[in-house]
């Protein structure tokens, strides 16, 4: 379908596409294998200027917005969505520094991370803080000109491989949320360490660790926003950063539905390829009905985001729902194509299957997503 | 220092298709790109200019749209870029192109060094590039796999052979051609992609350089395609076993019988 891109966003698209096939897609299998942190990517993507895609240019970014993010996203996910997810993932780190950083700290952050000479993180899950993320138990208590971190966050996607983190403690923990603040850390500040790396099912590429503050001075002028508003800063970059979530669940569904639809053709059984009948056909007709649902839905918020709206929490919420939802089903649907070749490693059908399942975890599980859609339909509905 | 980059733009290899008729390849339809031997020359132009700093230019003999290679090699950071195009050049040959290279080569001025791929992909001679130091005098060393040093007007290759590698040293200015084992070509940037869009290209026509007009064009191709077909695909060999004497004997009888 033709979504009217302009020239600057066909030639991201272009460039994402060539770097997903040329570089990506050839050691994708090797990465998801070894776990290890893919940094001569993150070099390609940081040479080509990706890490700037929606940065303003005044900071050496190229100026885009959260559509910009999400069709690289796309692109680069058709070929690994865990090697995609150090470049997504530093975007959810940045994107609270674009959204609440104040002119000193976009000048002092986002040029590095703009040049990909630096990655960055977002931290917020703790043990007992998931879903639930008013339950945070990491403190900052202020002492003179600083504030001073104890505790721990875990399953933190680019722990350990970032430089820049933004962290959310309890300032006051009598307030609940209110009482949660946003911290902008740094990798090397006395106190921050790094806990173990996740051995995960999928997005192997991607590294997970626990962060650990043990009495972490961090300067007073390194607060985002203002003291109290963390849990705002946080649900304010959820909202932007999920489109490039269900942006990433995407790029793994149309990347399985590519292979399966060329696989059909190649595969020959009853004397005729497997595309020919029709058990196949409805599905992959469906594989494909449900990617580009997912797509439209996911520009169409992006979109809406970057005009400027301010209630866009119900679409982030369902475009994520959504697409991730849409990943898990055609993702498996391509291993059922591929049969048993689906099944086994020398093919990527079940990696791709194993991607895909985070995409409804993360950044919000799927039921939380469905919980922010209705709460704000009540809403709607009670104002008449 | 100032580094010229010579490039061809060709048809996508895997699409080739030659009209019996014309004995001529079919362009209509063909997707078009950089010379892929060419890629290795602008990466290493790119990549010598970071080092040591200096300018690079890209020049392509060819339609106007052959432009469009020399936008890419922009965005893959080469500086200027120059399209040398007019209908006098129309029908050149190996020969007329490269005079008329060197020509443009000329109009540029001063440089240190030219780079080429080691040959087209389409027309696979890899004559044009020899062929441009030898109107230009000067040296030219082939089938380079690395630049070791440029400096103090010296340059250092190494040469691939057959067996392994020579050292060569050769004055500047000089013409190198490359092997694809020099260098990995890079991925363009979006900056680099934005700045080729709207980058100026010169555009050199016969009458702008210094040359003698029949020596362009069809006119100064001496080259004549006689013909143009498929070879063959060979036929599997024969195998005679036994006796040394006895095998010999056979093989000795079947060369005669082909003889003429």
């Amino acid at each position: 379908m033709d979504y009217l891109l302009n020239e600057q966003q066909i030639m991201i698209r272009d460039l994402c596409r060539q770097i997903a096939q040329e570089k990506i897609a050839p050691v994708a299998a090797e990465y998801d294998k070894s776990e290890e942190f893919p940094w001569p990517i993150v070099k390609i993507l940081a040479q080509a200027d990706l890490f700037g895609v929606s940065i303003p240019e005044a900071y050496g970014g190229l100026g885009g917005g959260v559509l910009e993010t999400c069709i690289a996203t796309e692109e680069l996910s058709k070929a690994c969505g865990g090697i995609t997810l150090c470049f997504a993932a530093s975007y959810l780190g940045l994107d609270p520094i674009l959204l609440f950083g104040s002119e000193e700290q976009k000048k002092k952050y986002l040029p590095d991370l703009a040049a990909g000479k630096k990655l960055a993180a977002f931290a917020v899950t703790e043990p007992a803080a998931g879903s639930d993320a008013s339950a945070i138990q990491t403190t900052a208590k202020k002492k003179g000109d600083h504030y001073v971190l104890n505790g721990m966050k875990h399953f933190i996607t680019n722990g350990g491989d970032a430089e820049t983190y933004v962290v959310i403690a309890m300032t006051d923990k009598t307030k609940g949320a209110r009482g949660a603040t946003a911290f902008i850390l740094e990798k090397g500040m006395k106190g921050f360490t790094f806990g173990k790396k996740e051995d995960k099912l999928g997005i192997r590429a991607s590294s997970t660790r626990e962060l650990i503050f043990t009495d972490c001075e961090v300067p007073k002028e390194n607060i985002l926003g203002r003291e109290g508003m963390g849990f705002i800063v946080t649900m304010k970059t959820f909202d932007v950063s999920r489109p490039g979530v269900a942006s990433q669940a995407l790029g793994i569904a149309a990347g399985a539905l590519e292979s399966a639809v060329k696989y059909s053709k190649e595969r020959v059984q009853f004397g005729k390829p497997i595309s020919s009948f029709q058990g196949i056909q409805w599905m992959l007709a469906d594989m494909a009905t449900q990617v580009e649902a997912a797509r439209a839905l996911i520009y169409a918020t992006a979109r809406m985001i970057d005009s400027g709206a301010k209630n866009v929490s119900k679409y982030s919420a369902m475009a994520k729902l959504f697409a991730s939802d849409v990943a898990m089903k055609v993702t498996t649907d391509a291993v059922q194509v591929f049969g048993g070749y689906g099944y086994i490693k020398e093919y990527p059908a079940e990696k791709r299957m194993r991607d895909a399942k985070i995409t409804q975890i993360y950044e919000g599980t799927n039921q939380i997503q469905r919980s922010i859609i209705a709460l704000q339909l009540i809403k709607e509905m009670a104002k008449g | 220092m100032n580094i010229i980059v010579c490039i061809k733009q060709v048809p996508d290899t895997a699409d080739v298709k030659i009209n019996p008729e014309t004995n001529t390849l079919v362009r209509e339809g063909v997707q078009s790109i950089i010379n892929p031997f060419d890629m290795y020359a602008i990466e290493e132009a790119v990549r010598l200019k970071e080092k040591w700093g200096g300018k690079t230019t890209a020049v392509t003999m060819g339609p106007p749209q052959a432009e469009n290679a020399l936008r890419e090699a922009i965005s893959m950071g080469i500086d200027e870029a120059v399209l040398v195009s007019d209908r006098a050049f129309a029908g050149s040959d190996t020969l007329a192109t490269s005079y008329t290279l060197a020509a443009a080569v000329k109009k540029l001025g001063e440089f240190s060094l030219i780079l080429c791929g080691k040959q087209a992909s389409d027309g696979d001679t890899a004559q044009v590039g020899p062929g441009i130091s030898t109107h230009l005098d000067i040296p030219q060393v082939t089938y380079v796999k690395k630049i070791e040093s440029l400096k103090d007007g010296v340059a250092v290759v190494e040469r691939m052979t057959e067996e392994g590698y020579d050292i060569v040293e050769t004055p500047l200015p000089c013409l190198l051609t490359v092997v694809k084992e020099i260098n990995e070509p890079r991925i363009p940037s979006l900056k680099g992609k934005m700045r080729a869009k709207s980058a100026k290209i010169q555009l050199f026509s016969a009458q702008m350089l210094d040359c003698e007009q029949e020596r362009l064009g069809l006119k100064g191709s001496p080259t004549q395609v006689v013909k143009i077909f498929s070879p063959e695909r060979r036929k599997g060999g024969a195998l005679y076993q036994g006796p040394a004497e006895e095998s010999v004997a056979k093989i000795v009888d079947v060369i005669k019988s082909l003889l003429p």
